[in-house]
């Protein structure tokens, strides 16, 4: 008897599975293309794809990159508390935005070369490093 | 190459060419075999758990051990090993033996590129990129300086080792034009995971701008030597050069920020490892560099190739890849590096 119900529940154990498998399948069968863009994706998001996409990190350790964390240039770590960007400019979200994008243009003589980088971009990088979200 | 690679298809169920196709069909077959299996082996279960005696008897007699359990297997095995055997024999030659060929060379960790013409001499030498033209099968020698390392873009072709002392053949075909991620697929040391490469495919009129592209710089990179002994009038590239003395010296204070990027390049060392062709820097070691400036990738496809990612490159190569072959160029300032990765953009 006792035996028999425990029989009962592998079976049952064994439908759920098969079942579940099955979703699983089906889920996987519909075409995930057309679906596959994320519902809305906010400024810092976009900084940080930007900031994969223009290689920040072959100079910069930069939070929530594991790689690459180059440390050719400063760490941009915490970057809402740096009192002067590149020790020379007042660390504001339009300022940092024009620094990241062209710095010798903002910096005379800066080390940091132009980045190949929109101005929007730039801004969402901005964003993401201060950790804003201007949505 | 590793966005490339990302995403929804997985590249391996996303063909670009006739032989992923074959891979990608013995792949979905065997899916779908492992799948029907598995339905029978649960409906075995629920016979043999919960099914009517007389069931269960035909599951445990001989008949059906020899039937599910020898024949059903033996022959289905058998034909999907002769079919994977054959496709896998089938993407190692060559169809006419006149195809385009190109000599890939695994080495730690990039992957060395040379263009061959029909006689087999390499016409053209690049690294970490592999330029083919859309609906025509390549045949690709793979060979390696060192390790076994594994040749693969899953968009193109099945893999293939790259064996030390041999030469392994694989044909490629594309046929949609594209930039396909390539990786190395056999772990190889430290950085295997960061040895990486691109395939871009190029409908045939792009193909032929591109191949004539780069003859025209390879044709105008040895004719600048001659230029330089013969006259000192403006040359296209002499031009060029000039134009990046101007830019760094502009930026720059030092006196070193006033020498132009190819001095440095020359004077610093990067000649004894890298080939630019046309000038005096022949190094074989590392990457050849005539066609730097026109890759999507740098550091054996990891980094996108823009000046800040070549300065960080050149300068700190050693954090961003630890372990590998070129050192970190710490000993140049910074007006230096930018001048050395102003000129090697100009070498496309």
């Amino acid at each position: 008897m006792g035996m028999g119900s425990v029989e009962h529940r592998n079976w049952k154990a064994i439908v759920a599975g098969v079942a579940l498998a099955a979703c699983a399948a089906l889920a996987a069968c519909k075409d995930p293309v057309e679906t596959r863009r994320e519902p809305a994706i906010g400024p810092k998001d976009r900084g940080l794809i930007a900031i994969k996409r223009a290689g920040c990190g072959s100079c910069h350790e930069i939070p929530g990159l594991d790689w690459p964390s180059g440390r050719l240039g400063p760490s941009l770590d915490g970057f809402d508390d740096v009192g002067l960007i590149a020790g020379q400019l007042p660390n504001r979200p339009d300022v940092l935005a024009a620094f990241i994008r062209n710095a010798p243009s903002v910096k005379e003589g800066s080390s940091m070369p132009p980045m190949p980088i929109s101005e929007a971009e730039a801004a969402d990088i901005a964003a993401y490093l201060y950790g804003l979200d201007h949505d | 190459m590793i966005d490339a690679l990302w995403g929804w298809p997985p590249p391996v169920l996303d063909p670009a060419g006739p032989y992923s196709g074959k891979v990608t069909t013995l792949a979905w077959s065997l899916f779908g075999l492992g799948a029907f299996v598995t339905l029978v082996v649960v409906f075995a279960l629920w016979v043999a758990i919960k099914g009517p005696d007389k069931w269960k008897a035909k599951l445990g007699g001989e008949r059906a051990i020899l039937l599910g359990g020898v024949a059903f297997p033996g022959v289905v095995l058998t034909a999907l090993l002769v079919w994977g055997l054959t496709l896998t024999a089938s993407l190692t030659e060559p169809i006419h033996g006149d195809e385009m060929r190109i000599r890939v060379t695994g080495e730690m960790w990039w992957f060395r590129v040379q263009y061959l013409d029909p006689s087999g001499a390499v016409v053209m030498e690049d690294a970490n990129e592999i330029h083919i033209p859309v609906g025509r099968p390549v045949v690709l020698e793979l060979e390696s300086a060192d390790v076994i390392h594994s040749f693969w873009v899953p968009h193109l072709s099945g893999k293939k080792d790259m064996i030390p002392g041999r030469r392994t053949l694989l044909r490629i075909e594309a046929d949609r034009p594209g930039e396909f991620g390539g990786v190395c697929a056999e772990y190889c040391g430290r950085q295997h995971a960061l040895m990486g490469f691109v395939a871009v495919a190029h409908e045939d009129d792009d193909f032929r701008e591109w191949y004539a592209e780069r003859n025209e710089r390879l044709v105008s990179a040895g004719l600048d030597i001659t230029r330089q002994v013969e006259s000192s009038s403006g040359s296209g590239t002499q031009g060029s050069e000039r134009s990046t003395v101007t830019r760094t010296g502009a930026g720059a204070n030092t006196n070193s920020g006033q020498q132009s990027g190819r001095t440095l390049f020359m004077q610093s060392g990067c000649a004894a490892c890298h080939r630019v062709a046309g000038t005096e820097a022949n190094g074989l070691a590392g990457p050849d560099l005539t066609h730097v400036g026109s890759r999507r990738t740098l550091g054996a496809g990891i980094l996108p190739n823009n000046r800040g990612t070549l300065i960080g490159w050149i300068g700190d190569s050693q954090s961003l890849k630890p372990g590998n072959r070129m050192p970190s160029y710490d000993m140049l300032n910074a007006d230096e590096l930018e001048a050395i990765a102003i000129w090697l953009e100009q070498q496309k």
